[in-house]
């Protein structure tokens, strides 16, 4: 209670300080505002002008540190005797009112910073908002009177419009967080199952704006322009069903596998024509086909970059360092999002195994039992999975090249036609669980078999995509051969219904040769396009009924058959489903890289997608809501995030990379797609160029596009990333260095405590250095203070002045060099958010300037 | 204040625009935020007292009903730390109740987050974290089912190691600034220390 009291007491003779200079503030003020017409004035307000000043200065210091303020109101004392004999000299009114308005403005500015950063103040409430008031009142009454005459005005309706300016970004602000979807959803998530469960979800929420994103690039500026502009279906032979296929084209079997009327649609590739402009906008279609499916990946890139940086930046704190295990465990463990009660049970029993189990490593760490019988599992394992993935990796091999025959056969099956996406799916679905149960054998730490158990599926998932691509490579490669038989065929059928039109002597034009007679190409890209596509919507099923059966279905099962079975059913075998994080997340990217991959060739692609996240949203909250119960370990989610977003890259790559070969080394189809009639599809770009611009952006595009340019260019991109490599890791050494000085430091005073013989030479030596004197300690110690801040900073005066330091400490004669540093090297150095002052005399670095602190030697915390 | 009023579907008395404002100011909490948690608010006070729901003071019991601290460990340590109660019963006013929030909220800094944190954690209140404290800390964290609970020489190794690792001068206690510390280099201690209404 009394320390309660205290700390009013404190922070009212604070407030009353501050309140105090403000006075003389006001005053000041009031005289300034009369314009000093008359000379007694004046007088009065040379006397008080000089104080202010020296005032401020104080205040600065104050900033700097506490223990200073003492001094400076001492300082300021003597200051105000001195100033008021030396303005007597001093130069003309002009000058002086300009001087004076210079600091009111810096005070104005401090009050609005200290408005802007009062959020950030330990304070009650209370006490925020009579500050708050106080600050504010003293803005509104001297924002005024800044500036004159023009100026004046000027000044007037700039603080206006910032006013404005800032109340509006808070508007949007808020506009913006009521504008993110399913916020209570991932809420009412987040307090069942903990922060872990939701990030999942947070994850796919960040997705579908992703793909929305690209939604509405693909459907604005490709699919709406086709439908809108573009010739209308059965206008030309890629845009008309063939007749073959007319009969059964609305067939829901066939429109299911995308073919019929589906497939010569604007949702594929092969529908659009290579016309150059479309309609009177004169829209160039091919041209912003091309675009669209490079910004595509442009987009995606960047987002996915752009996050992880953020997330980096946001962790300010390595993981890795192990120095406080107990003491994370103990201060930083608990969820605070839990507020379900039997979550709260798992978490104590999981916090609860947590302590014990580490008690336990730390007693007895480094226990080997039989090491080679482990060393033999674990290659065992490794033989084992490594089958796997070979086998499936066959397996799909084999049954994409069966699909191929099949495809060439009459009156397949609907097994026979579905045979890739089923096998893929069966496999995706049995190999992670069956690579769970292998890893049992190896015994791994659960977080470092959690990383394997990831590496390998995702290893599985890659293996699978790529020899479906290569697979249907070899299917396309086929397809360019037979096309070019066909292209003969097409042409000789077109001459000879001209000829016979002709042969028949009729002086009309013939009539033309309906459409969808025409014979016509294999067309490779729209089969690719659709091949991606059912594949995306039978994974989307797999999911789907994966969910329903394996947890909804079985949830049911143990809820009601418990009452009537021989054993407990919830607690026993089947019990109820967990929610799979990681596999989840590893679903959710791989179905993105099929996206990524696919889009180029069926535009409509993303459109699927956007309604699967969407549904998958709602159904996949409701069957975890449901049918799940939370995980008995709760893994923390902050960790992986960076993991799971550099898995999004690694396949945002790889799906890049068979795109953009199909883009540069493949001719596309003759009679099909926006870019047919070309030799290869990027000639679009070189056509725009020598047609719709002028004749000199063609010249500095073929000079740009000169290897004599682009090497050096290269080159010099690749001695960028050597020398901001060189930096990085500059940096890094830097880094652990300071980390050893602190550890050093650290087992030093804990060595000086316990025992003065202490057991490290080392530390001893650095010990006998640093003894001499008590001075000389405490100036090292704010050498350290300041390394401590120098990775914050990136100026090379610090790094000099920190090797300095590094290299004088240790040296007697080096002694020197640290004094000759200049002492306001130590005074300048600005707030930096996250430094830990480590020794407990000095001052928080964010401290706001608090009255003195006198009888306080350790840095309790202010209430 | 209409469409405070609005907002609130006209339950209770409506916040006052200017009071939103310097909230808004005040806290991390954006306007959305503050408007439900004085919904919620005066959700819980009695009746008759909704009218005035800036001044009524909510009592720790009924602040407890809030499903988000409803599984909390430290309920009544969160109470009593943001209380201004003069009498020390953990109730609240909406201030207080804001103040709460905003060192929970999703954008709150490390800094603030950590402060309290501490006073959390600091059960008697002295500005440090003793062996006592440590020892009600971790019978907070494990539940209190008797299984689960730690032996005593356990307990014992723990907060030895604990202070082991953490208590720089060695005065057995960690203070705020050795928590600080520990806890800034923590990975997912902003993550976690969250309560979202």
């Amino acid at each position: 209670k009394d320390k309660e009291e205290d700390e009013s007491k404190e922070e009212d003779s604070c407030s009353q300080q501050n309140r105090a200079s403000r006075k003389k503030n006001y005053q000041q003020k009031n005289s300034d505002g009369k314009k000093a017409g008359e000379e007694g004035s004046r007088q009065r307000e040379r006397g008080k002008k000089a104080p202010t000043k020296d005032q401020k200065e104080s205040e600065n210091k104050e900033k700097k540190t506490n223990k200073k303020e003492k001094e400076g109101d001492d300082k300021q004392k003597t200051d105000r005797k001195n100033s008021t004999t030396s303005s007597s000299n001093s130069s003309d009114e002009e000058s002086l009112s300009e001087e004076e308005l210079a600091m009111l403005m810096e005070q104005v500015e401090q009050k609005k910073k200290l408005i802007s950063t009062m959020r950030n103040k330990p304070w009650r409430m209370m006490k925020k908002l009579s500050v708050l008031r106080e600050a504010q009142a003293f803005v509104e009454k001297f924002e005024g009177a800044l500036g004159k005459g023009k100026g004046k005005k000027l000044y007037a309706y700039k603080m206006m419009m910032a006013k404005k300016w800032v109340k509006f970004k808070r508007d949007f602000d808020n506009f913006k967080t009521q504008c993110i979807p399913w916020e209570m959803k991932i809420k009412e998530v987040e307090s069942h199952f903990g922060s872990s469960v939701a990030s999942y979800f947070i994850f796919l929420r960040w997705m579908y704006g992703v793909n929305l994103v690209l939604f509405g690039l693909i459907f604005g500026l490709v699919i709406i322009p086709e439908i809108l502009m573009g010739m209308p279906y059965g206008s030309m032979p890629r845009k008309t069903v063939p007749r073959a296929e007319q009969a059964t084209a609305m067939d829901f079997s066939v429109l299911w596998d995308f073919e019929g009327y589906i497939k010569y649609s604007a949702l594929f590739y092969g529908y659009y024509n290579n016309q150059r402009t479309i309609g009177w906008l004169k829209y160039r279609l091919p041209m912003a086909y091309f675009m669209v499916g490079i910004s595509v990946f442009g987009y995606s890139l960047m987002v996915v970059i752009r996050s992880m940086a953020r997330n980096a930046n946001e962790s300010t704190a390595d993981g890795d360092d192990d120095n406080f295990i107990f003491s994370w465990k103990m201060f930083t463990s608990w969820d605070y999002l839990i507020g379900n009660p039997e979550t709260a049970d798992n978490k104590f029993a999981s916090i609860t195994t947590s302590f014990k189990e580490s008690i336990v490593d730390e007693q007895e760490s480094n226990k080997d039992e039989n090491i080679h019988l482990r060393r033999f599992l674990r290659v065992l394992a490794n033989v084992l999975i490594i089958c796997c993935l070979c086998g499936s990796g066959y397996l799909i091999y084999f049954v994409v090249k069966r699909s191929q025959t099949f495809s060439k056969m009459q009156n397949v099956g609907w097994y026979e036609r579905n045979e890739v996406e089923i096998v893929m799916s069966l496999l995706g679905m049995f190999c992670p669980p069956l690579f769970e149960t292998i890893a049992a054998l190896e015994n791994y730490h659960p977080r470092i078999g959690l990383k394997w158990q990831l590496g390998r599926i995702f290893a599985l998932f890659l293996g699978n995509l790529y020899t479906f691509l290569l697979a249907l490579m070899d299917d396309v490669n086929e397809k360019l051969a037979e096309e070019d038989v066909v292209k003969n065929i097409t042409h000789w059928t077109l001459l000879s219904h001209h000829n016979s039109s002709v042969g028949n002597g009729s002086t009309a034009t013939p009539p033309p040769l309906d459409p969808a007679d025409v014979p016509r190409g294999p067309c490779w890209e729209t089969t690719v396009g659709i091949e991606i596509v059912r594949l995306t919507v039978s994974d989307i099923l797999v999911t789907y009924i994966t969910i329903l059966v394996g947890d909804f279905i079985r949830a049911c099962f143990v809820r009601f058959m418990n009452y009537c079975w021989c054993w407990d059913l919830e607690a026993g075998f089947p019990s109820y489903a967990e929610f799979d994080i990681s596999g989840n997340v590893l679903g959710l990217i791989f179905n993105q890289g099929m996206i990524w991959m696919g889009s180029f060739y069926a535009p409509g692609l993303v459109g699927i997608n956007v309604l699967r996240l969407l549904t998958s949203m709602y159904f996949q909250c409701w069957a975890v809501m449901s049918s799940n119960v939370p995980h008995a370990r709760v893994f923390k989610a902050s960790k992986s995030n960076n993991f799971y977003m550099g898995l999004l890259l690694l396949i945002l790559f790889l799906s890049l990379l068979p795109v953009a070969y199909t883009i540069m080394s493949l001719p596309p189809s003759f009679d099909c797609g926006p870019f047919s009639g070309k030799k290869r599809m990027y000639e679009v770009i070189q056509e725009t160029i020598e047609l719709d611009f002028p004749l000199f952006v063609a010249k500095i595009f073929s000079y740009v596009a000169n290897p004599g340019l682009i090497i050096p260019a290269i080159l010099l991109m690749v001695l960028a990333i050597y020398y901001l490599n060189a930096v990085a890791e500059a940096y890094q050494r830097a880094n652990a260095e300071l980390k050893k000085k602190m550890q050093m430091q650290r087992e030093e005073e804990k060595n000086k405590r316990n025992n003065k013989a202490s057991t490290n030479p080392v530390l001893q030596d650095l010990e006998d250095l640093f003894t001499p004197s008590t001075k000389s300690e405490s100036h090292l110690k704010e050498a350290e203070d300041k390394k401590i801040d120098s990775p914050n900073r990136t100026s090379p005066v610090v790094k000099q002045d920190k090797a300095a330091a590094l290299g004088g400490s240790p040296m007697t004669g080096g002694r020197g060099t640290a004094f000759t540093l200049p002492p306001h090297m130590f005074m300048t150095r600005p707030p930096t958010p996250h430094v830990w002052a480590p020794y407990p005399g000095q001052p928080r670095p964010r401290g706001y300037p608090l009255g003195p602190v006198p009888g306080r030697g350790r840095g309790q915390p202010r209430y | 204040a209409e469409a405070a009023g609005a907002a609130m579907g006209g339950s209770g008395s409506l916040l006052p625009r200017e009071a939103l404002s310097e909230y808004q100011e005040l806290t991390f909490l954006s306007k959305q935020e503050i408007l439900l948690a004085y919904k919620r608010f005066s959700e819980l006070l009695p009746k008759e007292e909704r009218e005035n729901a800036c001044s009524a003071r909510l009592p720790e019991s009924r602040i407890l009903t809030l499903p988000e601290l409803r599984a909390n460990p430290f309920q009544h340590q969160i109470c009593r730390v943001f209380s201004t109660s003069v009498e020390g019963d953990g109730s609240m006013s909406f201030e207080d109740f804001l103040d709460m929030l905003s060192v929970f909220s999703d954008t709150a800094t490390l800094d603030i987050k950590s402060h309290y944190a501490f006073r959390i954690f600091d059960f008697d209140g002295d500005g440090a974290l003793d062996r006592k404290d440590l020892e009600k800390l971790v019978n907070c964290l494990t539940g209190h089912g008797e299984e689960s609970r730690l032996s005593t020489a356990e307990m014992e190794q723990l907060i030895q190691n604990i202070l082991e690792e953490s208590d720089i001068d060695k005065d057995g206690t960690i203070n705020l600034s050795e928590f600080q510390h520990i806890v800034s280099r923590s990975p997912d201690f902003t993550s976690s220390f969250k309560i979202v209404l």
